[in-house]
């Protein structure tokens, strides 16, 4: 093998590679903190009295999770359209990534609320708390605590997930990379940088998230 | 005098199985009660319809001379609503067999939820109260550990706290050691113990038999959903009358 690497022509554009990785980086969290309130919804609905609520909830999350999010994207921003429902396309591309997430995302509360033993509900209405109150100062703060491992693993994915942004040219990095390839045709230093770029946040937010992890989950005893 | 707990012909069903058939007791004020009775009798069942975390089906239970839980709407009855619930809730205590400490908060924190959310305490109050119920069941050096932090028995005594401090006017207590290991079974009776010398009205679901012997002034036999004797301990555990607690306390270990 005899390939000379030339990574100037990148390195030139790091402004734009990197303003395309904040980008990803922003899209990845509103669009997490969205789906996060419509998955805590949707988990309270999925453990709701009414059956009509649980089952609407259940469709919710089949749904969503049985849809590659490519086509979620792709729906919205094509489809939604000739419905009348114009958005650009960073709007559209949030609504399809917060959607895709509310179902991941509505399974991790499930899970945390069904973590919350029991008893913890019953000795918050022994002192006389309201079921409101019980949620708000012992079942959620416990359930996000219980939550946060799984609450990271899906921010991770999430992030990934908006490479997929470039397929309808929201200016994230993997678009600016394939422009940069196209451009200056070094197809293998472009993709590494980007690769490196991917590899480099995901870790650190893996740093970031362990470390908050370890000052929050509750040791159990 | 009116008595702390009055309970009339409680019926309680899960389903089609009965299991409180029409209990009749009263608990007085300062007065110690234990319940005793095989597993399955109902007791523990009859606890929790004191303070309403089971619905009842019929007959009455009085705290403090107020009806919880049920009212007459044209004859009919029916549940209170959710608000009621809550504040007649706090009219008792309870401690749980798995103390049941909110794991995200400190001991101070677990006694002063109630104190400042329920009872609308200013917080500086609260805590001060806290300290007062954490000392006095020898919790206060440990008031910022976690609940994780803290041996099954710590973990109990600050339970009693927490309960204690809503100045409720009767304890509840669900076998309260029943989940410690042996060794921790002692500081927790020994609190509960100078809680009932100071007058504190309490009624215990307990299969610790000295300890109910020693320190109730009346224990009540359950047997299959009803109460099959009840009176004083000394005669209940020297001259049982009936011959199934007489069988009851052969098997039990003292």
């Amino acid at each position: 093998m005899n390939y000379h690497f030339n990574f100037a022509p990148i390195l030139d554009q790091w402004p734009v590679l990197l303003s395309g990785l904040g980008l990803g980086l922003l899209l990845a969290l509103v669009s997490i903190a969205i789906g996060s309130v419509l998955g805590l919804v949707v988990a309270f609905a999925s453990r709701a009295p009414s059956p009509w609520l649980r089952s609407l909830a259940f469709t919710w999350i089949s749904i969503l999770r049985n849809l590659p999010i490519l086509v979620i994207v792709l729906f919205l921003f094509f489809g939604m359209p000739q419905l009348g429902l114009s958005l650009d396309k960073i709007t559209s591309f949030i609504v399809a990534l917060s959607l895709y997430a509310s179902a991941y995302m509505a399974e991790v509360f499930r899970g945390g609320l069904l973590s919350v033993p029991k008893g913890l509900t019953e000795a918050g209405q022994a002192i006389g708390l309201t079921s409101f109150r019980i949620k708000r100062y012992i079942v959620l703060p416990i359930m996000f605590r219980n939550a946060l491992p799984a609450f990271g693993n899906n921010f991770i994915s999430l992030f990934k997930d908006t490479s997929l942004a470039a397929t309808i040219a929201v200016p994230e990095l993997t678009f600016y990379a394939r422009k940069i390839n196209s451009e200056t045709f070094r197809v293998i230093e472009v993709w590494l940088v980007a690769s490196l770029l991917y590899i480099v946040c995901c870790y650190a937010i893996t740093l970031v998230l362990r470390a908050m992890e370890k000052r929050l989950v509750l040791e159990k005893n | 005098m009116t008595p702390i707990v009055e309970v009339r012909d409680l019926h309680k069903r899960f389903g089609e199985l009965e299991v409180l058939k029409g209990i009749d007791f009263t608990v007085a004020e300062g007065e110690v009660v234990s319940i005793i009775g095989a597993s399955g009798s109902g007791k523990t069942t009859l606890l929790r319809c004191l303070n309403l975390l089971e619905e009842f089906h019929q007959g009455d239970v009085l705290i403090g001379g107020e009806a919880i839980g049920y009212h007459l709407r044209r004859g009919q009855r029916v549940r209170i609503g959710e608000r009621e619930v809550a504040r007649q809730r706090a009219m008792t205590g309870m401690v749980f067999q798995a103390f049941n400490l909110f794991p995200h908060m400190s001991a101070l924190d677990n006694v002063t939820l109630g104190l400042t959310k329920v009872r609308g305490m200013p917080r500086p109050q609260a805590i001060e109260l806290a300290d007062h119920w954490l000392d006095r069941v020898g919790m206060l050096e440990r008031r910022d550990h976690r609940p994780s932090q803290l041996s099954g028995g710590q973990q109990q005594r600050v339970a009693i706290a927490r309960a204690i401090a809503m100045s409720p006017k009767v304890m509840l207590f669900d076998e309260a050691t029943s989940a410690l290991d042996p060794e921790r079974v002692g500081e927790v009776l020994e609190t509960i113990r100078s809680l009932a010398q100071e007058g504190m009205t309490m009624v215990l679901v307990t299969h610790e038999m000295r300890f109910a012997r020693d320190v109730s002034d009346k224990v009540v036999f359950m047997e299959d959903g009803r109460i099959a004797e009840q009176g004083p301990p000394q005669r209940l555990f020297l001259n049982p009358d009936s011959p199934r607690l007489q069988a009851f306390l052969k098997t039990s270990s003292f």
